[in-house]
């Protein structure tokens, strides 16, 4: 990344500390009781004395103002020590609740709406308060979330912040492939007091699909750094036929192929870093999310393959990465919701405006 | 997994100079009606276009201007090279010159080598040809059986060398030979010598392709020789100098880019309202083209440190490889096409034409993925 020298020292001890904390508190018997559904509160309480959730909003405004560059690369160490909680989302919540003007607030945030289907409408008000309107779908962690970010049109077509407390809106209960929270919230009659809500920054575009979808990107490239990592670690202590199975020639191609799907949905991730803040955020989002989404199912059919049978128990830890990286890759829009985004987009510019789309001309 | 180096490299303000420089070349170039993009790339060999490219200074950016040159950075050649293909330009005459061997010249090569063969170069009048393969060394480069013998003043070849592309129409080759016997160590004893292909000594056979084209040799050396001054570098550092020639060969645009101008052409052929499976399909090819383009940028960043970014470069080209073979596959079960070489003016089934004969080379030239997944998984640790 280019940031200056001494920034860069930075990063490595934030990461290096947030890397330790990971390590100590989500253990094996963490990670199966968040899978049962319990709330990892000694995580989380470390999680916010390091001051992780206010990553990105700035230090005037009570946060820790991290870079994006940094940041992202706090999402992905959390996802590759497969964190069971929404450290993604609180971040991006409270970074974009802090550019709206408002003050940061304690506790895990989620967002909504998280998918293209669900508008949620904000009515005019009355005595002082607007209600929401409208149901919001796999809302990570919807139930057990101190606060909800919610994005809604008002009368006026507009886009509004809204900050809803926990509980606000009544909730149903569903679970994505990893058994993360992802519930349905109905909203419908849900008051929120002036203060709460605030213009959507323009960045966003009335809607939150390119944030999200950058978000399970930065998750998806550290997950499958850990897939590969395990995959790494069996090969080589694994002997069958008296040898390590790495020595094995078709191991080792398989290996090198999940190297480069890696290598690729780290290239994506990086991409939006530099993407941030820019007119072409929302198409490098697209790029990146469909372009990892693909790599992530690779990679994690290759180091099942790879673990065999071992791989397949609830007793080897892989199934924590690899069952994140089925739900990850479809959430905030599966491949093909971007692909057929990027493919109309260029299939209207012509072919020879493909290359100046490429190159990130176009968008400026 | 940390072995890998991929950072992100923002392209310097005169890579953005150089880009538009190049453009309005060929601009120029495409309005002269000079090439048909849609079925040229940087295999098609056209010393007239590359003249005109040396003498408007695209060629041999990178060396110093004492050779010639013109003393820029490998992110600007990075620049010029990818817009070269973008631009489906027949830039084959002078590309192995240019990026791999000049390159390896005056990185390695003696004061006369430099001060002969860089200027032509640059000048867009010189070309050349890899003297790796030979009848019995494909993909294990370290076997092979050419060999140079030292005597007055120089070396002298024998052997064969095959696979040489345009090795009939090149002035040089830069050959890799055995220069000691083979030892315990295979990798010992061997050099690289460039070779003047009006040489006498030299016989150059043609082996057609299977589209019927003239591009590769076969080329046989008998007391072929070679003055001391066209030695690569000490005698016997042969292996690591291949090696590091490699790095260039193999992360460039040209390891994703060699078939572009289908996805161009199928663009036009779907139109501007695409149904939903043309959507997603271009988006994707789009995707994998956009991120494999940033990972080639950010190796082009370690070459320019003066890294050596070997097993990278071998990741960009397995995976850039497999996405120009499987780009004109997708094509076709997008637009129905029966491709023809000669389809008045049908430049998508032109297009398929051209690159379906050409595709299987695209897996093969500069290391095959059987050779770089090897590479790479030494590099993982596992091996």
């Amino acid at each position: 990344m280019s940031m200056p020298h001494a920034a860069h020292e930075m990063s490595a001890i934030m990461l290096d500390q947030a890397d330790r904390l990971f390590q100590q508190f989500i253990t094996k018997d963490a990670l199966s009781a968040a899978d049962r559904g319990i709330w990892p509160d000694a995580l989380w309480a470390a999680v916010e004395e390091a001051g992780l959730p206010l990553a990105l909003v700035p230090e005037e405004a009570g946060g820790v103002g991290l870079g994006v560059g940094d940041a992202a690369l706090l999402i992905r160490r959390s996802a590759y020590h497969t964190a069971p909680v929404p450290l993604a989302e609180t971040i991006l919540a409270n970074a974009l609740w802090a550019e709206a003007g408002g003050a940061p607030v304690a506790g895990p945030v989620t967002l909504a709406p998280t998918n293209a289907r669900d508008t949620l409408t904000l009515a005019p008000a009355a005595d002082g308060r607007r209600t929401l309107a409208g149901a919001a779908h796999r809302v990570p962690w919807g139930a057990q979330a101190g606060h909800a970010l919610v994005l809604a049109r008002d009368e006026a077509g507009a886009a509004r912040l809204c900050l809803v407390p926990g509980g606000a809106a009544a909730s149903t209960a569903l679970r994505n492939l990893a058994n993360e929270p992802r519930d349905t919230l109905a909203f419908d009659g849900v008051a929120v007091p002036e203060a709460m809500i605030r213009p959507a920054p323009d960045r966003l575009a009335g809607s939150l699909m390119a944030q999200g979808a950058a978000l399970r990107t930065q998750q998806m490239a550290g997950a499958m750094e850990r897939c590969l990592d395990y995959a790494l670690l069996y090969a080589n202590e694994r002997v069958q036929f008296g040898r390590p199975i790495a020595k094995f020639q078709a191991i080792q191609h398989m290996l090198a192929i999940a190297a480069g799907h890696l290598a690729a949905a780290t290239a994506a991730a990086d991409s939006l870093i530099e993407a941030a803040g820019t007119p072409g955020f929302a198409f490098a989002a697209a790029i990146a999310k469909s372009r990892a989404g693909e790599a992530a199912g690779q990679m994690a059919a290759i180091c099942h393959q790879v673990h065999a049978a071992m791989g397949f128990t609830r007793e080897h830890p892989l199934h924590f990465a690899t069952r994140r990286l089925w739900s990850w890759r479809d959430e905030f829009g599966a491949e093909a919701f971007w692909q057929a985004q990027i493919g109309r987009l260029v299939c209207a510019n012509g072919g020879e405006a493909l290359w100046t789309t490429i190159t990130g001309e176009a968008a400026e | 997994m940390r072995a890998f180096r991929f950072e992100a490299l923002r392209l310097p303000p005169e890579a953005a100079a150089m880009r538009a420089k190049v453009r309005e070349f060929l601009r120029t170039e495409r309005a002269r009606g000079g090439y048909a993009s849609h079925r040229t790339s940087w295999s098609t060999f056209d010393p007239e276009f590359s003249r005109r490219a040396g003498a408007a200074g695209f060629i041999g950016l990178t060396w110093s201007p004492d050779y010639g040159g013109h003393g820029r950075s490998n992110l600007e050649r990075f620049v010029v090279n990818e817009e070269m293909l973008a631009a489906g330009a027949p830039a084959g005459a002078h590309w192995i010159a240019d990026r791999q061997s000049g390159p390896q010249i005056a990185k390695h090569g003696s004061e006369r080598a430099k001060r002969l063969i860089l200027p032509r170069i640059a000048a867009g009048e010189c070309y050349f040809g890899i003297g790796m393969s030979e009848p019995d060394s494909g993909s294990d480069l370290a076997a092979v059986r050419t060999r140079a013998d030292k005597v007055e003043g120089g070396w002298v070849i024998n052997g064969a060398k095959i696979w040489t592309s345009n090795a009939h129409r090149v002035h040089y080759i830069i050959a890799l030979v055995r220069t000691s016997p083979p030892s315990a160590d295979r990798h010992a004893g061997l050099s690289q010598l460039i070779v003047d292909m009006g040489s006498p000594g030299i016989e150059v056979r043609p082996i057609l392709n299977l589209a019927g084209a003239h591009e590769f040799n076969e080329v046989f050396f008998k007391d072929c020789f070679v003055p001391d001054d066209m030695l690569l570098g000490e005698p016997g550092a042969g292996w690591n100098s291949v090696t590091g020639e490699l790095a260039y060969e193999r992360s460039g645009p040209d390891r994703f880019m060699s078939d572009i101008r289908v996805l161009v052409e199928l663009i036009d052929h779907v139109g501007g309202e695409p149904d939903e499976r043309q959507a997603v399909e271009i988006g994707r090819l789009v995707a994998h083209f956009a991120t494999l383009r940033r990972m080639s940028t950010s190796i082009a960043g370690l070459l320019e440190r003066g890294e050596s970014p070997v097993t990278e470069a071998a990741l960009v080209k397995d995976v850039g490889t497999a996405f120009e073979r499987e780009l004109p596959e997708v094509a076709r079960r997008l637009v129905p096409v029966e491709p023809s070489p000669d389809d008045q003016g049908n430049l998508f089934s032109e297009a398929m034409a051209h690159v379906t004969l050409q595709a299987p080379s695209f897996t093969i030239r500069g290391g095959t993925p059987e050779i770089l997944r090897g590479m790479i998984a030494r590099g993982l640790g596992l091996r």
